[in-house]
């Protein structure tokens, strides 16, 4: 479920994961075993005495100098991938979601409203959050993406799907009793099936083809969705 | 020093007759020792009641829906065991105990600097865990916020809120004033001799602690007192729907609740610090290196904050430049890990108890602190904040960090503290368990935060079942690990057999006066003419000998 190109940015993200995951075990790696083959090599029974090494300068000088060139790349390479994920792009089509306990809503262009979030493929899609009651997060893990939505105030997402398909989305600030079921789901659809869709009106009585619909509704009578999948 | 002279006829702290007697002789002491020794009952009480939250919430966890319980409850279990763990555990915990206990000593002193202080500020810790406590059966019910009580939620909900914050605010307090304490005992009760640089490092860990809690922990205290305001009164700070900003509440908690972080960390790398030299029977390397580093993380530890919101909502300003001050408050942590692996070399090592302890924090801590610069860059953080990803990170930190070496400075100290031994063998098979159990609990946690598990839900989503199931079961080996350690200490206790006053050769202070101690400490205070950890200059001519007896 976790694709490498759901949308142009996932790369930039798993790029960066990459880079300071393989730095990271090296380091950790270098470090145990150093530390393992001194506790064997110059263990008391064979070495009864230690040497008193007060310290080396060099040695301190290299490792401040080196972590510190290795943390400024990271903090470069992060810093110039999540500049992508703020860019928005003048064509991008905005869509309003509203946030309360315990579920989403999307607003579309057109007027039309819906409680899951259909996306056009190959699009730039500007999301403007809010939210009526208390704070909440939007999150799509597979497109790396999350921005909290606070009330008081509108925050932006964007991206641009690649891939058809469905995809999780979850609530990430807690948000009180029903905060693990206030899920949604975002469905790519082609450009011409997303045109078809949005320029049909909504039944007056949202009834929704997707399974993650109504979630909260549901789920406030006591996780029944939970207990469906034990 | 003739210290050991008097090993043979001397009464120890326990067995001193003071104004005193019975609970008295405890409950009204200003004996720093007998204060170190009631926060350990008190904090290791509250350790295990927070450890039995986080048990019951993993076992909800190991099936989808409802496993024991139901979403009201889970939310308050998993509010309560970050406060107790955070509040009433972590931060008071190594220098509560062992700071009380041998701060004085390994300066030369006979006691803090205000002991009475030191008595009051034991008493405020009890009443904020009282408060606490007290809190979660009033009629409101427990507390349900999560530890960080942002708003507006926490303004919002019919649950107890304010009396916890009461109990968050009284506990800072004592917080504060032990602070207050070890800077000035630390500034003016050190022996004659002992210049800065001849302080042991645990020393100059607690010295930087000292000044985080002074400094920022009434920066918490107000914010909390203004939410309970909020409230009461509804003043309108920090809800929006009444002009406030939830964002500034956010910045006001992580100015203290950063820095908190190192309140947490720092003295258990001071601990670590004290143990390498001791089981390596050699000098320290690099002892200016890392006395400096624990200043620098406290001090940019205070411009870090920031990247505990990075997907808040706050500016992109402000996100890249606390994005680039967290990088750079890794480099200290880094410096004193490579200090202590290379006073590894050239040692004679002693493959003791507190030793493997250290090795686990150095691994442990590692992978805290590298998974630490995944959270710092900003693309990846915004995927993987409020998931299990941060989760296991900070458990890694400030449990595979600062718990273990609570409990490693525990089996330091113990024959000290005690006057006892303890069966080593048992207590190598309980940290070779708790390792194993804290790697399957925790370390799944990353993947399930990679795969995009959300932090503080009650239940899940499919795709998300086996790990789960992994980390419960990970969860029962810790625990069962946790038990058999108390347990043998607790044995020792009893049936231990006595301790000397050297059982490890160590070189600092605590270790040339009896085990026990005596009330004062020294006979006469001792005049410091090398450094803590000299170990070409014998501190006691016997001190060989007492090694052998102990082996």
């Amino acid at each position: 479920m976790l694709l490498a190109d759901a949308t142009n940015y996932v790369k930039d993200v798993d790029n960066v994961m990459i880079y300071i995951v393989t730095i990271s075990v090296i380091m950790l790696l270098g470090v145990t075993f150093t530390m393992i083959y001194f506790v064997i090599k110059y263990n008391r029974k064979k070495n009864p005495k230690g040497a008193n090494i007060q310290g080396n300068l060099w040695l301190e000088i290299i490792w401040v100098a080196i972590p510190t060139i290795l943390v400024l790349t990271m903090f470069y390479y992060g810093f110039s991938s999540f500049t992508i994920l703020r860019r928005v792009p003048k064509d991008a089509m905005v869509i309003k979601v509203t946030g309360q306990m315990w579920k989403w809503s999307f607003a579309y262009p057109n007027g039309k409203k819906y409680d899951t979030l259909y996306v056009p493929q190959n699009k730039s899609i500007k999301l403007e959050m809010n939210s009526v009651d208390v704070n909440h997060s939007f999150y799509i893990p597979a497109f790396r993406i999350k921005e909290d939505v606070v009330p008081g105030r509108t925050d932006y997402l964007v991206f641009n799907a690649q891939q058809q398909g469905k995809y999780d989305v979850e609530c990430a600030e807690y948000c009180g009793m029903h905060h693990a079921y206030m899920l949604n789901k975002v469905i790519v659809l082609p450009q011409d099936e997303f045109q078809k869709w949005v320029n049909t009106p909504a039944p007056p009585a949202a009834k929704n083809e997707s399974p993650a619909a109504g979630n909260a509704s549901k789920t406030q009578t006591g996780g029944q969705q939970g207990q469906k999948g034990q | 020093m003739a210290n050991h002279v008097i090993a043979e006829n001397y009464v120890d702290f326990y067995k001193e007759k003071g104004k005193h007697t019975g609970l008295g002789a405890w409950l009204l002491t200003t004996d720093h020792k007998r204060i170190g020794i009631m926060y350990l009952v008190a904090i290791v009480t509250f350790f295990l009641v927070g450890a039995t939250l986080g048990f019951l919430m993993r076992l909800e966890m190991l099936s989808r829906g409802r496993t024991i319980m139901d979403p009201q409850t889970y939310n308050s279990l998993f509010t309560l065991h970050g406060l107790i763990m955070i509040f009433l555990f972590i931060i008071p915990g190594i220098p509560g105990v062992f700071g009380n206990f041998f701060l004085p000593i390994m300066l030369g002193a006979k006691d803090v600097a205000f002991p009475r202080l030191n008595l009051l500020s034991w008493y405020l810790y009890i009443s904020g865990g009282l408060f606490a406590v007290v809190s979660v059966f009033l009629k409101g019910g427990p507390i349900d916020t999560g530890w960080t009580f942002y708003v507006p939620y926490s303004i919002r909900t019919g649950t107890d809120v304010s009396w916890m914050i009461l109990a968050a605010f009284i506990l800072g307090l004592s917080s504060i004033i032990t602070g207050l304490n070890f800077i000035t005992t630390i500034h003016r009760l050190r022996a004659p001799g002992m210049g800065w640089f001849k302080m042991p490092l645990f020393a100059w860990a607690l010295y930087a602690t000292a000044w985080i809690q002074l400094i920022a922990t009434p920066v918490v205290g107000i914010t909390l007192a203004l939410v309970a305001v909020e409230r009461l009164i509804g003043i309108g700070l920090f809800d929006p729907s009444l002009g406030g900003d939830p964002i500034l509440y956010q910045h006001l908690f992580w100015i203290y609740a950063h820095p908190a972080v190192y309140i947490m960390i720092l003295p258990a790398m001071g601990v670590v610090s004290e143990i390498i030299p001791t089981f390596a029977h050699r000098t320290i390397f690099g002892y200016k290196a890392i006395a400096i580093s624990s200043l620098a993380i406290a001090f940019v530890g205070y411009f870090v904050w920031g990247h505990h919101m990075f997907s808040s909502g706050m500016s992109d300003t402000a996100r890249w430049i606390f994005s680039l001050t967290t990088f750079l408050v890794a480099l200290p942590s880094g410096v004193k890990v490579f200090n202590w692996v290379a006073t590894l070399y050239k040692g004679s090592i002693e493959l003791g108890t507190p030793l493997l302890f250290c090795m686990a924090f150095i691994f442990l801590f590692s992978i805290g602190g590298l998974t630490g610069l995944v959270l710092g860059a900003l693309a990846t953080d915004i995927h993987l904040t409020d998931t299990y990803f941060v989760v296991a990170h900070f458990h890694f930190v400030v449990f595979g960090g600062g718990g273990f070496i609570f409990f490693g400075a525990l089996h330091y100290w113990f024959p000290k503290m005690f006057g006892k031994t303890y069966n080593e063998k048992v207590s190598k098979a309980a940290l070779g368990t708790m390792v194993i159990g804290f790697m399957l609990l925790y370390f799944t946690m990353f993947i399930l935060g990679y795969e995009g598990m959300p932090r503080r839900y009650y239940d899940y989503l499919p795709q998300f079942a086996t790990l789960h199931i992994v980390a419960t079961v990970g969860s029962w080996i810790l625990v069962g690990g946790i038990l058999v350690m108390i347990g043998n200490l607790l044995v020792a206790l009893k049936k231990g057999k006595k301790a000397s006053m050297n059982p490890w050769g160590g070189r600092t202070l605590e270790w040339t006066v009896p085990s026990p101690p005596p009330v004062e400490n020294f006979e006469e205070i001792p005049v410091i003419t090398h450094g803590p950890y000299d170990y070409e200059y014998n501190i006691n001519g016997d001190s060989d000998k007492m090694e052998e007896n102990y082996h």
